[in-house]
């Protein structure tokens, strides 16, 4: 019981991670229909500027590790969202009605600049960061007859699930209330009409890149302080699993991604837990087919009415 | 009025059907597209389904084409003549999709995926929004209709990559075929370029051409003159009169141009709110009040007043009282 | 009057090369000007100006360049280069350049040897590389290009065939010709497996699925240890014989030839049986495609829907699309397998099914000369950074262009695909013809999944 509730914690705080990152895979796709993906590269990048902000930081003397943390995260999703801006711009902007497996190609290209740019420039070694942020509640204790098991909840972990929790909560009424989550969701349903009544259909597209690559550079941010160790190689796993959340979530649509993100990150951690730590990719990736044979949309998708 | 009222001579169609649509439900989560909708298809005839825009004319042609599956209802189709309601009730209670009776089989459609109701049934249909294969040739489009034959006689690609007499005969013989539909439809000199390419009212005549290369034996069409002009309308009726006497096909089809409908039709059925309202000869449903009431919208009362005032149903392509009738449907 | 113009566009050039460099300044910041190395103490900062700097100034001369020759230019000096060709040329080009192509991959390994006799070897191998992706694009050619169905896994029958002969090998003693058709089989078996659950999917899922599939087979692969060692492979995977003799020392190939033994035997030979494969697969594709089963794959592409109102069984019809492609990677995978006389799971990653899709794709969709022209130029063009050895001398004995091979294959993408987003070769061959053939262009053609 106590292990169960341990796996659960670490399950949330990983599918928190793929989460946010899943959530530019489906708003990407949902708003021009194609799989971005490049975007667990900027997830990757954005784990890089981090790690090199704060090391920044701690170099110029900053000693208040709540500070440090805190411009970090603005930085990196500054920076990441140029990354991702500047992705689109270069190699979606100009394919963008072309046909389809076209823009897919360009990313998949994309993402293998990505990766080797960041390769080159920061070296093949992985990057090792301390421990920053230590300690935590335990919130129950059991006795089994291999002896005390505690179930702990760290602060890292309530880091990160309470800023995936705001973040969620930001961008749902980004999207319900302001006028660009109005535009995006017009340019979702037809991006001419969009721009026949007045929506920069462009700059809808570019904000949903920019915003995309802010929450991926946050995933990054917080995938560096949960694991300490990032190297450029990271981006890919975590890009096809988040993808995956973001499939079985229903792609296209928000509460999916995040849903779609929790259970990958708990298949992920409780098979860990319970089976074998080998087959955890195989396990996520078995669900995933398993649920789209059965519900071809997602779990929370529009199901598709086959227009004839 | 007191003439439509009556109950109508026994008809052709009820006696020797084609395709028996009976007790056909269709609901869409909470919505009833179609509600209990009996009718039958005389064999040779040419049978229009009318009604206004969202009347559920498609969601019909979807079920007896087998890409929706009815909520409820059964779909007969028979390729011998006469009711044979004993072997149709004999057939349902098997829970087998047809029977086995050499040339004489019936088959349940509703009980059938869609690409056995054309391989085996033979109903073939065209679309409302045209479906050809825009990158394929004219010819091409043909060919793959054909497609069933052609793989049997290339002994499943087998026989095919051997290059075997047998094959490249049947394959003569296809494209045959198919040069000889392209001539009726007056699209030969077209042959060899992408359906894309073509003009609106060819592509219209080439899905109806690709549908008769699967040698149905009842062709559903879906607004086969919808875009056409006056001209291309008269073709149309021609072709249709043509399949019809000299190939023995049965055809159901959907349409707005009330021009085509009156003209061509030996039996009308009308739909509104996914139920029948009429059924007969097209003078019979032209002269029933419910009909002109669902049209253009008003009470039955009023009918004969519109009726006079309009002068109706005379009116030919764009301005016929169907599209008249949209605005207040959609 | 001339001057106004001119300075109107150089403002306009450098104002807009500026912001070029100011955003190359912003993302550059944390990749050139800091890096981050392990340390002592843990990480170390470095900083880097001079190279930022560097990267910035190339940045905005690029740009300049650019838009002041060709992007902003009244006359951009491309509109030289890009002479307008007439149609009657590219379709006799179109006729000659297959059988050219042909003759110059028969006659290869010779023609290698008599102008680079001094490094035939790597050549040859180097053409058996690129002859391998020829092979698979070909393969995947008749999934995404012919039946319009997004795969982006096919590494895994790729491996599936390695594997199979690979185990074959090690544990009944059977020979490269007896496994190769089962290596095929037991691929196009997996294909069957794999497609009948997710074919029904559409466009993206199926997609993912796919990819999902490929990562799932080359997990399995490197934890099932007992079974296939893991990641340390399987080694010792034996060499292919020449009817019976081998291509060694004593007693093989060229002693029965009555030849002096000379190792380049036997890459000649492995790259006659990679081209031999390669043109099987081309020869069944093309015959395929005027067959009514590859008619139906185009359909498919074209409009499902349509396919089924006229009686074709879509599911039947995708899997042996899948399938046959499956199998084709089988043949290759196999071949690979006695090639490297090694394998191990990390030759079968999302890289390399990455690879092959933009094969398909660079080349045009569908197009068999266009996949060659795409492998050539993909890999062939890869593999000469090897060979720019000179280089070293102008950026110092530190620079190794080998590094930049990734960086530059994926930029390519990139670029072709922005240049010609349809492929290299776009238009496509009617599969029967009444009076005329025509060519179909590439605007007509769907390119499946899209409706």
């Amino acid at each position: 019981m106590e292990y169960f509730l341990q796996q659960l914690i670490n399950g949330l705080t990983l599918g928190s991670i793929y989460g946010l990152i899943a959530i530019g895979y489906t708003m990407v796709y949902g708003i021009i229909g194609m799989i971005n993906f490049a975007h667990g590269d900027i997830f990757m990048v954005g784990s890089f500027i981090a790690l090199a902000t704060f090391l920044a930081l701690v170099a110029l003397g900053i000693s208040a590790l709540p500070l440090i943390l805190f411009i970090t995260l603005l930085v990196s999703m500054l920076f990441t969202s140029a990354w991702g801006w500047t992705v689109e711009r270069l190699a979606y902007r100009p394919l963008r009605g072309s046909f389809r497996l076209a823009p897919l190609i360009t990313a998949i290209g994309m993402s293998i600049v990505l990766q080797n740019f960041v390769q080159i420039t920061q070296g093949a070694r992985v990057k090792p960061l301390p421990p920053q942020i230590q300690g935590g509640v335990t919130l129950m204790e059991g006795v089994t007859e291999n002896g005390t098991i505690a179930v702990q909840l760290s602060y890292m972990q309530m880091i990160i699930i309470a800023t995936t929790l705001a973040l969620m909560i930001g961008f749902s009424l980004l999207i319900s209330k302001t006028s660009l989550g109005r535009s995006q969701r017009a340019c979702e349903q037809d991006q001419k009409m969009a721009a026949l009544l007045g929506v920069n259909v462009d700059r809808t597209i570019s904000l949903t890149f920019v915003m995309g690559a802010a929450l991926a550079a946050v995933a990054g941010f917080m995938f560096l302080l949960l694991y300490g160790v990032i190297d450029f190689y990271i981006g890919f796993l975590a890009g096809v699993k988040a993808f995956t959340a973001a499939v079985l979530g229903g792609i296209g649509s928000l509460p999916g991604a995040m849903l779609g993100g929790l259970l990958i990150g708990l298949i992920e951690v409780f098979w860990s837990g319970y089976f074998s730590v080998e087959y955890k990719d195989v396990a996520a990736f078995s669900i995933l087919v398993i649920v789209l044979i059965f519900m071809p949309s997602g779990l929370l998708g529009k199901p598709e009415v086959e227009k004839v | 009025m007191e003439t439509a009222m009556k109950t109508p001579p026994a008809h052709t169609w009820d006696d020797n059907a084609v395709l028996s649509v009976e007790h056909l439900t269709m609901r869409f989560g909470g919505l009833v597209a179609v509600n209990d909708l009996s009718f039958n298809v005389g064999r040779g005839d040419i049978t229009a389904l009318i009604g206004p825009n969202g009347a559920g004319k498609t969601t019909v042609f979807n079920c007896v084409t087998g890409f929706y599956k009815p909520t409820e209802g059964r779909i007969v189709m028979r390729h011998g003549t006469g009711l044979q309601s004993e072997k149709i009730e004999a057939l349902t209670r098997t829970g087998r999709q047809f029977n086995d009776d050499g040339d004489d089989r019936v088959f349940l459609l509703e009980r059938m995926p869609d690409f056995e109701i054309s391989k085996r049934a033979k109903v073939a249909r065209t679309f409302q929004n045209i479906r050809l294969f825009g990158g394929m040739t004219a010819l091409e489009n043909l060919l793959v209709a054909q497609h069933n034959p052609l793989m049997l006689a290339s002994s499943m690609t087998i026989g095919g990559i051997l290059n075997l007499p047998s094959y490249r005969k049947a394959r003569a013989e296809a494209i045959d075929f198919a040069a000889y539909w392209l001539e009726k439809t007056g699209l030969i000199h077209r042959a060899d370029d992408p359906a894309a390419d073509l003009p609106y009212g060819d592509q219209r005549r080439l899905e109806i051409a690709r549908a008769m290369c699967t040698r149905p034996q009842l062709l559903c069409l879906d607004e086969p003159a919808a875009g056409l002009n006056p001209r291309e309308s008269t073709e149309l009726n021609q072709l249709l009169q043509y399949i019809r006497k000299d190939h023995g096909t049965s055809i159901l089809l959907i349409e707005h141009d009330m021009g085509v409908v009156m003209e061509i039709s030996d039996h009308v059925v009308v739909l509104d709110y996914g139920e029948k309202i009429s059924d007969g000869d097209p003078d019979h449903v032209k002269n029933d009040p419910k009909v002109i009431s669902a049209y253009l919208g008003v009470d039955e009362d009023e009918v004969a007043e519109v009726e006079e005032a309009l002068d109706m149903p005379v009116i030919h392509g764009k301005t016929d009282p169907a599209e008249n009738g949209e605005g207040g449907r959609s | 009057m001339n001057a106004a113009p001119n300075s109107g566009l150089m403002a306009e050039s450098v104002k807009d090369a500026a912001v070029a460099a100011l955003l190359a300044a912003v993302l550059g910041f944390f990749f050139f000007a800091l890096r981050t190395d392990i340390g002592t103490g843990g990480l170390d900062l470095t900083y880097r100006w001079g190279l930022w700097f560097i990267a910035i100034a190339i940045v905005f001369g690029v740009r300049l360049l650019l838009n002041l020759f060709i992007f902003k230019a009244k006359k951009p000096i491309t509109s030289g280069v890009s002479v307008s060709v007439p149609p009657a040329l590219t379709t006799a080009v179109g006729r000659v350049i297959g059988p050219v192509l042909l003759m110059i991959a028969l006659t290869l390994p010779f023609i290698v040897m008599a102008v680079y006799p001094e490094r035939d070897r790597q050549f040859i191998d180097l053409a058996i590389l690129i002859m391998t992706y020829v092979m698979l694009g070909w393969g995947l050619n008749i999934v995404v290009g012919l039946a319009g169905l997004l795969d982006l896994g096919y590494v895994a029958f790729y491996a599936v065939g390695a594997y199979s002969f690979a185990l074959l090998a090690q544990y009944f003693d059977i020979g490269f010709w007896m496994a190769l058709p089962l290596a095929g089989l037991l691929a196009a078996m997996w294909g069957i497996i794999l497609g009948y659950p997710v074919l029904r999917l559409r466009g993206d899922y199926l997609a993912i699925v796919t990819l999902a599939f490929g990562e799932i087979i080359r997990v399995v692969l490197l934890n099932w240890y007992e079974f296939t060692g893991g990641p340390d492979g399987i080694s010792g995977i034996p060499k292919p014989s020449f009817f019976g003799l081998d291509f060694s020392r004593t007693g093989g190939f060229a002693d029965f030839f009555g030849l002096d033994y000379d190792s380049i035997h036997r890459f000649i030979y492995l790259y006659y049986i990679i081209l031999v494969l390669a043109l099987i697969t081309n020869f069944v594709t093309l015959r395929l495609r005027k067959l009514p089963i590859g008619r139906a794959w185009e359909a498919l592409r074209e409009d499902e829907i349509a396919c089924r109102s006229l009686g074709i069984n879509t599911t039947n019809t995708k899997l042996t699309a899948f399938s046959i492609g499956a199998m084709f990677g089988g043949f290759a995978g196999s071949f690979f397998a006695t090639r490297q006389g090694f394998i191990s799971p990390e030759s079968f990653t999302f890289l390399e099914s990455a690879i092959i899709l933009a094969i398909v794709v660079l080349g045009g969709l569908g197009s068999q000369i266009g996949v060659v022209i795409a492998s050539v130029v993909m890999i062939g063009g890869i593999e000469i950074l090897r060979n720019l050895g000179f280089l070293k001398e102008i950026f110092g004995p530190d620079f190794e262009p080998t590094q930049y091979r990734m960086l530059i294959f994926g930029l390519a993408m990139v670029l072709i695909m922005v240049w010609k987003p349809r492929g290299i070769i776009s238009s496509r061959n009617p599969s029967a013809v009444y009076k005329e053939r025509k060519k179909i262009g590439s605007d007509m053609v769907a390119q499946g999944e899209g409706h």
